[in-house]
């Protein structure tokens, strides 16, 4: 018989039963919440007279549509200016506190994007089934937990019985070999593999990324490597334990610690797919090879290098394929053969699940300093209170102040463009996000996915351009 | 959950890849707190050519006469035909709910996202994969005229009026769930004593997942 995979080790150590139809059973350690897809699943609880399960598993926050200017932050829930926003976000208070579920409120310095503020407290660890009422849970894969995004009916079904009812998915091993380049980063990686593989080249498949690029990397890179897997199609992305997992680790507040951390780190260690371990497909990529990517299309499988032109569709084999990239020029307002590098920008936006942690933050002062804005409006929005509390401690938030940047408060903002931060019809955006589907930043609105360097190089430059060039 | 056996309509043909959920309801409809309430804002940015807000009626938009469900032919239609990956994206289930409001009982594509394929089940919205051999001949009857379609689950076969027949494939849990209309947490409330034992060995082994810090 082979080896396990990471994922079968998982999957196995929290499957409770089949149930009557056949579907597994799988138990879920944590289960994070916040206001968008929650209100509905807190209601159906109710109607049923239902209870949470294990209300200890639970850990909520606002997010999604919490106002970043810092004016209209201080006055709390109470000071959101969208009426609607504010329900909602009143709503989360509302059913935290009657089921006593934890919450991290908007002006607590705990808040922030759900999939930073799990990593930052512990209550992500190795070994762990993770989900959240949100397709990005994928990003707390990089620390060997099988974290998966899950709709609201699901997010009832795991307040209700602490379960996820679901059929074992494939497995797809994504070897990315060599070291990075100067100047590339998670980011690139990630988007390189979607550009290679395609947005449902992963579908059906959790995905195991390994290889010396992937092992070198922060955990901070790794969660922006897995926080797109969702991208390709994959329920869940991976990265096996070692020492730059635990060292994040340790010493977090949920985190555990004395002997029981001595415990857990027993288990962690074995945390990683057998070098027997059958994977139903591999992918392989030399991160040797790779340059600063950044999407022309309405897909994140539309990228390119940073050094490429927008390709021409009538070059391309696959009518269908070539009806999504006509489709998607005519919505950027491209024309092929145009250089990437020097497409001019109105907007930049850093921020989001998939870029706005501490070393995001890092990489991307470190080309503003540089420079001066100049497009319209460049946003640095931080992850979580915490992230921004590092960031100012190292005075980063002057360096982007001093640039021209606007320094604001946690939460998801331009990334899907639910509160006032957003494009205007046509304008267009350099994004460390994660989706550049057409209207996600605003209606109309044309997104380009970078890097946080490759962002911050192109707010000073004030049209795409290869970060590279702008440390010089 | 609504059951679902057999459905006859008429198929909207969305000849488009990686449909996905932000087209389905553009996330400025997510704010609401209820299911319902989607139907009118349904793939919002294609079907109308103003900017969509909460609470303006169909009456008072701009219409887009060039996207297909505004045609006349497809007035009623109540099965969706589409291309690769539809449903990629955002979790957001307010997408199953957009399209079932609307009308929509069953989509038909070569390929749907994990994610919302779950949404869909859990809602009673039947999806059904054909290979795209078959999802072409289906863009080019819609093409030719209105199409009525005949989904039968329980036999896996989609029965076309002029006589054209195409069978698919799900898997008996969805087939079991989908046809009886049961209820989710009620089938797995029957596995209560499982859960309860699994628990109880899980935290023997794993007590750390159990603890958490103090309260603040
Ligand atoms: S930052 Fe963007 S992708 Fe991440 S959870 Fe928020 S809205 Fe979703």
């Amino acid at each position: 018989m082979s080896g396990r995979t990471l994922y079968d080790k998982i999957w196995d150590a929290h499957h409770v039963t089949d149930r009557s139809d056949g579907m597994s059973l799988l138990y879920v350690d944590r289960h994070l919440l916040h206001e968008v897809t929650s209100p509905q699943a807190f209601e159906g609880l109710r109607l049923a007279g239902r209870r949470p399960w294990r209300v200890d598993a639970n850990l909520a926050t606002p997010d999604h549509n919490v106002p970043t200017v810092m004016s209209e932050r201080q006055a709390g829930v109470a000071g959101i200016a969208d009426e609607v926003a504010r329900i909602q976000v009143e709503t989360l208070d509302a059913n935290c506190r009657d089921f006593g579920i934890r919450e991290f409120g908007i002006n607590d310095v705990r808040q922030g994007i759900v999939h930073v503020i799990g990593p930052e407290q512990g209550a992500t660890l190795p070994g762990m089934t993770i989900v959240c009422g949100d397709s990005h849970t994928s990003t707390h894969g990089a620390f060997a937990a099988l974290a998966q995004g899950i709709g609201t009916s699901e997010v009832e079904h795991v307040l209700a019985t602490q379960c996820l009812a679901q059929r074992r998915s494939r497995n797809l091993r994504v070897a990315v070999a060599g070291a990075l380049p100067v100047g590339v980063h998670a980011k690139d990686v990630i988007l390189a593999v979607i550009g290679a593989i395609g947005t449902a080249g992963a579908t059906g498949h959790v995905i195991e990324f390994c290889g010396a690029a992937i092992e070198g990397l922060s955990m901070e890179g790794r969660m922006t490597v897995c926080n797109m897997s969702v991208e390709a199609g994959g329920r869940a992305g991976l990265v096996a334990v070692d020492d730059t997992t635990l060292e994040y680790l340790d010493g977090r507040p949920f985190a555990p610690r004395g002997a029981a951390w001595d415990d857990a780190v027993a288990w962690w260690r074995t945390l990683r797919s057998d070098v027997d371990a059958a994977f139903d497909r591999t992918v392989e990529i030399d991160a040797a090879g790779l340059e600063p990517q950044v999407t022309w299309g309405t897909s994140p499988e539309l990228v390119g290098g940073i050094g490429d032109v927008v390709p021409s569709p009538s070059d391309m084999d696959d009518p269908v394929r070539a009806e999504v990239a006509a489709r998607a020029l005519e919505y950027m307002d491209l024309a092929p053969g145009t250089p990437l590098a020097g497409i001019p920008l109105d907007k930049v936006f850093i921020g989001s699940c998939t870029n706005a942690r501490i070393e995001d933050l890092r990489a991307a002062a470190e080309v503003a300093r540089r420079g001066r804005v100049r497009v319209a409006e460049a946003l640095v929005v931080p992850g979580s209170g915490l992230v921004k509390r590092q960031a100012e401690d190292e005075g980063l938030h002057e360096i982007f102040l001093e640039a021209g940047f606007e320094w604001r408060a946690p939460g998801c903002s331009m990334c899907l463009a639910m509160n006032a931060d957003r494009l205007l019809p046509g304008e267009r955006c350099a994004s460390t996000s994660n989706r550049n589907f057409e209207g996600r930043q605003g209606h109309g609105g044309r997104t380009h996915l970078v890097s946080p360097a490759t962002a911050a190089a192109s707010a000073i430059a004030g049209h795409l351009a290869d970060p590279r060039e702008a440390m010089g | 959950m609504r059951a679902f056996t057999t459905h006859r309509g008429v198929v909207a043909p969305l000849d488009r890849a990686n449909v996905d959920t932000d087209q389905i309801i553009p996330k400025q409809f997510l704010k609401s707190i209820r299911k319902t309430g989607f139907g009118d804002n349904l793939f919002d940015a294609w079907r109308y050519l103003d900017e969509g807000v909460i609470g303006k009626t169909p009456n008072e938009r701009l219409i887009n006469r060039e996207f297909v469900l505004n045609a006349p032919e497809y007035q009623g239609a109540t099965v969706l035909l589409a291309r690769d990956n539809f449903g990629c994206g955002s979790s957001r289930e307010h997408a199953v709910w957009a399209l079932l409001e609307y009308g929509f009982r069953c989509v038909i594509a070569p390929s749907f996202a994990d994610i919302f394929a779950t949404n869909s089940v859990n809602n009673g919205l039947l999806l059904v994969t054909l290979p795209d051999a078959a999802v072409d001949e289906l863009f080019g009857a819609a093409a030719r005229g209105a199409l009525t379609v005949e989904v039968d689950l329980a036999a896996g076969r989609i029965v076309t009026a002029k006589d054209g027949a195409f069978g698919f494939e799900t898997d008996s849990e969805t087939r079991r769930r989908l046809l009886r209309g049961l209820d989710d947490i009620g089938l797995t409330l029957d596995c209560v004593e499982a859960i309860r034992d699994f628990e109880r060995a899980h935290r023997a082994r794993q007590p750390w997942i159990f603890t958490a810090p103090e309260t603040t």
